[in-house]
């Protein structure tokens, strides 16, 4: 009984530092990181030295949002990594709550859906905490100026998760067109349905 | 024979529609109606989706108390944001397979980026959340993650 208390207790201190956590919003300074990616290397965006910024996606391999977004990722890679956006993808589900999202299973789904951009693995979860992402999918778009990393946008990358063609509001897009033109990004924050980030235990 | 085929068929698929009918798909102005009911009770919204894992862990919670609570004036809305193309193929079957009886909306708007902040300020889009209120009482409380039974108990008894 008393162990079930302290679980109980437990989980609403955690509960409790999950609400207490702030979220990177438009402005703010971004963290650089040494994540893992799905061929064992060592990345961090200081190592990526040509680009002018990075589309950061906090990602899974398991989430239904995800699989509706992924050929979406994949194409946003396609499109603005020659412009100097590439995507980096974060996976920092804990494995032990879901299984499907292991080091492993990131493996497998990076060669099944030939993924070209980086997927990391944030194994301790620090990045999600820092960047204040909550659901996969989760964009954080930075752009690199006076050798900082800021945050240009938060949020989804469009507003039909179920069907890309009926979505008539390209977040992401529209953000990362008005940066490539040096103009304010209009919308710089949006909230969407997603996954929850399965948070360590304890 | 064939005729207590066809009588078969047919109750299957009367059933099947009744089933069907009790999802009311709902948009903005159905949501916005939700939260703002005068009643003068407690509502618990569940917000959830069949392909939510957490969520699906804690449906029988909400099933087992609205039944316990119905008669004491706490009313239940399991609003699931399953995408419209997946209503009828899988948040139907899956409320049959598990027998739920709460009442179950369907939220088909997917401009989640127009309505989010109007259940709760603080929510961030991940699943399940539940917002209990009760407007007349101005009690208002947006619970941002999965809940135990117990939780849920004590929460209701709270805000009751």
């Amino acid at each position: 009984m008393k162990k079930y208390l302290f679980t109980a207790f437990a989980a609403l201190m955690m509960t409790g530092l999950l609400n207490a956590q702030s979220q990177y919003k438009a402005g703010d300074i971004a963290s650089d990181f040494k994540l893992k990616n799905v061929k064992g290397e060592i990345v961090s965006l200081a190592d990526i030295k040509d680009a002018d910024g990075f589309i950061v996606a906090f990602w899974c391999n398991t989430c239904p949002v995800v699989k509706k977004y992924d050929q979406r990722l994949q194409y946003l890679h396609a499109k603005y990594a020659s412009k100097g956006y590439p995507v980096i993808a974060i996976n920092a589900i804990d494995p032990a709550v879901s299984p499907g999202d292991s080091y492993d299973k990131m493996k497998e789904t990076a060669a099944k859906l030939n993924y070209k951009f980086e997927y990391l693995f944030d194994e301790t979860q620090e990045i999600a905490r820092k960047y204040g992402a909550t659901n996969t999918p989760h964009i954080y778009i930075l752009s690199r100026r006076d050798g900082k990393l800021v945050v240009d946008y938060v949020g989804a990358i469009d507003n039909n998760a179920d069907d890309a063609s009926a979505a008539d509001k390209k977040y992401a897009e529209d953000a990362l067109n008005s940066i490539l033109k040096g103009q304010p990004v209009a919308v710089a924050g949006t909230k969407a349905v997603g996954c929850g980030i399965k948070w360590k235990k304890g | 024979m064939r005729l207590l085929l066809a009588l078969l068929i047919s109750i299957t698929i009367g059933l099947a529609s009744a089933t069907a009918q009790k999802i009311e798909k709902i948009g903005i102005p159905e949501l916005e109606r939700i939260l703002a009911s005068p009643a003068d009770q407690l509502h618990v919204v569940n917000f959830w989706a069949t392909w939510c894992p957490p969520c699906v862990t804690e449906l029988p919670y909400f099933e087992k108390l609205s039944k316990e609570f119905r008669d004491k004036g706490v009313k239940f809305i399991l609003i699931s944001l399953d995408f419209p193309s997946q209503i009828e193929t899988k948040l139907i079957p899956f409320l049959e397979k598990n027998k739920i009886t709460a009442e179950v909306k369907a939220m088909t708007n997917l401009d989640y980026n127009s309505w989010i902040e109007k259940v709760d300020a603080g929510w961030q889009g991940n699943i399940p959340v539940t917002l209990f209120f009760n407007n007349s009482g101005k009690t208002k409380y947006f619970h941002p993650t999965e809940l135990t039974e117990k939780e849920l108990r004590d929460l209701i008894t709270k805000y009751k």
